[in-house]
Formats: C-alpha cells, sequence, structure tokens
C-alpha cells in the first residue's frame, strides 16, 4: 500500500467519525470537536492528493486551499464554541436536551 | 474562457460592500448605521450598473489582480447570476430601509443592533461572490462567508432561543460545508481541475465522481434546508430579529441552491442518473407536503412563515427531477426544458420577494403588539390596513394565485411535469398550494375577525409597513417583464438546458 493511499483512507475514516460524532454526541464542545475532526479529514484528503501522479514535486494548489480551509474551520470553530459558551453562561444547559 | 469581454463590475460588486463593511467598523452606533445604509445604497447603484452591463455585452468576466487561472481567480457574470444579483439588490435594498426604521429607537433617535450592518454588508459581498464565482473552491469560500455572516446576523439580539437556534445552525452549516469541501478534494484529487466548465468536460463517470456528487449534493441539501436535512430552518429563521429573518430566508438559502443547479448543470453531468434526478424530486416533494402541514399547525406568525420557507424551497428542489433527462432522450426533443426553467426562477424570485415582506410584516406586528401569536392579529385591518395588504398579497403569491409570480412558477412547473410525462409530481405542487391557501386564509381570517377586547398596541412607523407593502407589491410586479426576463435569461448557457443521463458507462443506480 502505497503512503497516499494510506493517507486517503485515514482521512475517510476520520470524515466518517467526525459526521458520526455530530449527530451521536450531546454536549455542546463534543460535537464542535467532532466538525473539527471532519475537517481534519477533509484537509488530509486535500494533502494526500497532493502527490499527483508524472509529478516529481508535490503539488501547490491543495496545500493553499488546505490553508484557507484552515482559516475558516478555525473561524467557524471559534464562533460555535463562543456561542456555546453564551448558552452556559445565560442557562447552564451543555446540550440541545432541555432547549427551550 | 478570456475572449469574453471583461469588466470591472464583477470585483467591484464583491469589493464595495466588503469596504464599506470594514469601514463601518470604525464607527459607533448611529454613524456605523449611516455608513451600512450608504454602502448598501451604493451597492444596489453598483448592481443595477453591472446588470446594464450584461445586458449590453453579454456574459463579461473579470480576473483578480491580472493572475489568470488556474492560479487566480475568475469571476464570472452570465444572464443566470445577472439575475440573482439583481434580485439580491432588490430585495436587499428594502430590507435596509427596513432595518433602519426597524433598528431606530423613536425617542433618542440611537440604533440598536449597530452591528447588523457590517454584518449585512458582508454577507451580501459573500451572495454576490457566490453568484460570480467560478471555481469549486471560491464557492466554498464564499458560501462560507455567506453561512457564518448568516449565524452571526441570526443570533444578534442575544436571547437564549436565538443562540440555540444559532448554535444548531452554525453546526448544520459547518458539517454542510465539510461535506461539500470533500466533495471539491475528490474532484480536484481525481481531476486536478476546480473551474467549472473545464470540471464539466474532464470529469469521467465512476466511483470517485459519483461519491463526490453524493456528498456535495448532501452538503449543499443540509445549507439549503432540503427535506430532511431542514431541521435548523424554523428555529433559526423564527427566532431571528425580523429584518435578518427576511434576510436569511429570501436571499442565504437561495445562495446553496444556486450553487447546487450550477455544478448539476455543469459538472456532473456524467455522473448523474434519471434516479438521482427522483431521488431528489421525492425530497423536494415531501418538503412541500411536510413544511406546509407543519406551518397549518404552528400558532405563532414566525413560526408559520418559516415552515412555509421549508415548503418554498421543496418547488425549487423539484425541478430538479423534470431538468435530468430520462435515458435516452436528448435536450433538443425535451420540449419541457424551458417551462422548468422558468419555473425555478420564478420561485426563486417569488419566494424572496413574498417571504421577504411576510417576515417584514411580523417584524412590525411584533413591535406593535411585543408577540406573534396569531391570536393578536385579531382585528388587525383596522389597525395597519397596510400590513393586512401586504400579508394578503405575500400570501397570494406563496399559494400561487394568479396574477402573482408565485403562480407563473407553480403553473410552469405543472406544464413542465405534464409535458415530461412524470405526473407522479402534480399531486404534491397541488396539495402544496392547498395547505399553504390554509395558513394563509388562516391568518387573514383572523386579521378580519372582529377583536374580543381593546387591545392596545404601539403605533408602527408608515416607512416600515410601506417596505413590506412594496416587497409584496413586488412579487407580483416581476411577472410584468417575464417575457423580457427569460429573453435575457437565455443569453446564458445553462439556462434551458437538461441533463442527459448516461445509459452504460456509470452504471450507478441506472442499469
Amino acid at each position: 500500500m502505497e503512503a497516499y493511499q494510506i493517507y486517503s483512507l485515514t482521512s475517510a475514516v476520520l470524515f466518517a467519525i467526525g459526521i458520526g460524532g455530530v449527530f451521536a454526541s450531546k454536549h455542546f464542545i463534543k460535537k464542535i470537536i467532532a466538525t473539527i475532526i471532519m475537517g481534519g479529514g477533509v484537509f488530509l484528503a486535500f494533502v494526500s492528493f497532493a502527490e499527483r501522479d508524472a509529478l516529481t514535486f508535490a503539488d501547490p494548489v491543495p496545500h493553499a486551499l488546505v490553508i484557507t480551509g484552515i482559516v475558516v474551520a478555525v473561524a467557524s470553530g471559534a464562533f460555535a464554541l463562543a456561542l456555546a459558551r453564551r448558552i452556559y453562561q445565560l442557562t447552564g444547559e451543555e446540550s440541545f436536551n432541555n432547549e427551550k | 474562457m478570456t475572449e469574453l469581454p471583461t469588466s470591472p463590475f464583477p470585483a467591484l460588486l464583491v469589493g464595495l460592500p466588503i469596504l464599506m463593511a470594514t469601514m463601518s467598523l470604525f464607527f459607533k452606533s448611529r454613524r456605523e448605521a449611516v455608513v451600512g445604509l450608504t454602502g448598501s445604497i451604493l451597492t444596489v447603484v453598483l448592481s443595477v450598473f453591472a446588470i446594464v452591463d450584461v445586458m449590453r455585452h453579454g456574459t463579461v468576466i473579470h480576473i483578480l489582480g491580472g493572475w489568470e487561472p488556474p492560479l487566480g481567480i475568475l469571476l464570472r457574470m452570465d444572464s443566470l447570476a445577472a439575475v440573482f444579483i439583481g434580485m439580491t439588490a432588490v430585495v436587499g435594498a428594502f430590507i435596509s430601509l427596513y432595518a433602519w426604521w426597524y433598528f431606530r429607537d423613536q425617542e433618542t433617535g440611537t440604533f440598536k443592533f449597530p452591528l447588523f450592518w457590517p454584518l449585512w454588508l458582508f454577507l451580501w459581498a459573500g451572495l454576490n461572490g457566490l453568484f460570480l464565482s467560478n471555481d469549486l473552491f471560491n464557492l466554498f469560500v464564499t458560501i462560507e462567508v455567506v453561512g457564518i455572516c448568516a449565524v452571526a446576523l441570526a443570533v444578534l439580539s442575544g436571547k437564549t432561543t436565538a443562540l440555540f437556534a444559532g448554535l444548531r445552525y452554525l453546526l448544520a452549516a459547518i458539517v454542510g460545508s465539510m461535506s461539500y469541501l470533500f466533495g471539491t478534494a475528490l474532484l480536484y484529487g481525481s481531476t486536478g481541475v476546480l473551474d467549472l466548465g473545464l470540471l464539466g468536460q474532464v470529469l469521467e463517470p465512476g466511483t470517485t465522481s459519483t461519491f463526490a456528487l453524493l456528498v456535495i449534493t448532501i452538503g449543499l441539501m443540509i445549507k439549503m434546508a432540503g427535506f430532511p436535512f431542514h431541521f435548523w430552518l424554523p428555529p433559526a429563521h423564527s427566532s431571528a430579529l425580523a429584518p435578518v429573518s427576511a434576510l436569511l430566508s429570501a436571499l442565504v438559502v437561495k445562495g446553496a441552491f444556486y450553487i447546487l443547479l450550477r455544478l448539476w448543470m455543469e459538472v456532473f453531468g456524467v455522473s448523474l442518473t434519471f434516479a438521482a434526478g427522483q431521488l431528489i424530486g421525492i425530497a423536494g416533494a415531501i418538503a412541500v407536503v411536510w413544511g406546509s402541514w407543519q406551518a397549518f399547525m404552528q400558532t405563532n406568525l414566525k413560526l408559520i412563515v418559516a415552515h412555509s420557507s421549508v415548503a418554498q424551497l421543496g418547488y425549487l428542489l423539484m425541478i430538479f427531477p423534470l431538468l435530468v433527462l430520462a435515458p435516452g432522450v436528448t435536450t433538443g426533443s425535451a420540449d419541457w426544458l424551458s417551462p422548468v426553467w422558468t419555473a425555478g426562477i420564478y420561485q426563486v424570485l417569488a419566494h424572496a420577494f413574498a417571504k421577504s415582506s411576510f417576515f417584514l410584516s411580523a417584524g412590525i406586528i411584533i413591535i406593535a403588539f411585543g408577540n406573534d401569536r396569531i391570536e393578536s392579529l385579531r382585528d388587525l385591518v383596522s389597525r395597519m390596513p397596510m400590513t393586512v395588504m401586504a400579508i394578503g398579497l405575500a400570501g397570494v403569491s406563496l399559494i400561487g394565485l394568479p396574477p402573482s409570480g408565485g403562480f407563473v412558477a407553480k403553473w410552469m412547473l405543472l406544464q413542465g411535469i405534464f409535458l415530461s410525462g412524470q405526473w407522479w409530481w402534480a399531486p404534491a405542487v397541488l396539495a402544496g398550494s392547498l395547505l399553504a391557501a390554509g395558513y394563509v386564509f388562516r391568518i387573514l381570517r383572523l386579521a378580519f375577525a372582529p377583536a374580543h377586547k381593546k387591545e392596545t398596541y404601539r403605533p408602527v412607523p408608515k416607512g416600515l409597513q410601506l417596505c413590506a407593502l412594496l416587497l409584496a407589491l413586488g412579487s407580483f410586479l416581476i411577472v410584468l417583464p417575464a417575457d423580457y426576463l427569460i429573453q435575457f435569461l437565455e443569453t446564458s448557457e445553462v439556462f434551458g438546458s437538461g441533463i442527459e443521463s448516461i445509459v452504460e458507462g456509470g452504471n450507478y443506480g441506472n442499469n
């Protein structure tokens, strides 16, 4: 098995863990972490595709895309954490269970 | 690509709102609102110039910073993008004016929620960028800008219900965009291109492209609240402030629909099968019936309107099964494509006008009575005839009675359904209209019913009521230039085209 295949498969597994986690876990922080794991899977997929056939060097475009993607993921993750924190401060709730 | 005329407008349409949004952040309260409103007006003027430019020269492009693709970013404005930008400009202009009066404290002259303005302008820039983007990754970035601004606007009031709904919305949006990005990674990995036009030419049918189609479609369905991913929409749209609800339902969800339409038409031609179209159509049909039924069961005005959004978006999904042609049918022999496209565009426009007007009216009622229970609407007609008129007109367009834009959409959709022989979609369209009539007349009946007791209410500025009424009228006026609009749209490459589904080759769900 080649290196990029291992990376690609890992990325698919990470994506699946993340998407499962978002729906299965109750706690806000767990849900947010799950979305970040999803993001990790996607970025790994991009980077693993950078090793393209017939190229002696890595394709730079996926790296540029991943950098941008990470910025976006960090921003939305931080925003989600801020919302979760605010909800906790106002109501003491940590999940959607007792949502009014 | 490069032989198309270059124009500065596509870049300005994205740049100007960002510039004005950033500038408004330097000011506080009243001045922030002044800069924000100025930015909105300038963006509307710019949109008009850009659309006139497209009418004169046809599709125009702009290569940012002179960096040619694939390294640089190319913005393309064809007539389809122009129509969406025009819709954003007109609806956005009225919502901006409404927001100006809505957020102004009448006694002190100060402005509540001044952050509305920069966020709305960033959202506008994101939407314009989305309509103009021509590659997969740029679409991801713009839809993220739109998504984050939309959630920030939704939680602007800071109330607990809005925060819960906002977090749910944000989590759904992140999952949606990550799915979309995963599909983008797969497509880039297998083809090495991101440009939509190029991708459509080089993409080959196979497991990778089918899986990419699946994750991208699911991601965008989550973003546009297509059934069964609509769970986040009603709480988020109903708990937001009135001008924000109007923006979210009229414009934001249309962004994801626009990407879905563009990708299905331009990129995924080779991986789409007749069954895929039927599947998304079923999701749409269920959304129409389920959303309308839920709307009918609600007792709060804003929840009625929010659930009705789920239904109206369902109609948009129902155009896809008609656009994906059965094996053996060619684009030339499919005479229903033109009505179906007309239905899709008119549904987008009519829903944008009618729904924003409806939400703005709901905001007026909340100002007047302090709540939005439909029981408070009793005897509304003698107190605020203008708002009742607006609700009535918007409602007529949502039901699809002539001569509204909603009627054109539903009539053309039915025509397309019968011409294509896929008669099984017709009951859903009719049931949706009947249920819509149910929830609209439930509201109107109370508005004309006599009040039990004299309830106190706060007078509402005439300007607010006028904005809502004009938007409702807009959903009728869009019918007048119909011929011209369709002629204009036909200059776009995608408009009126269908997807000839494969018989041999991919063999996924299509033997």
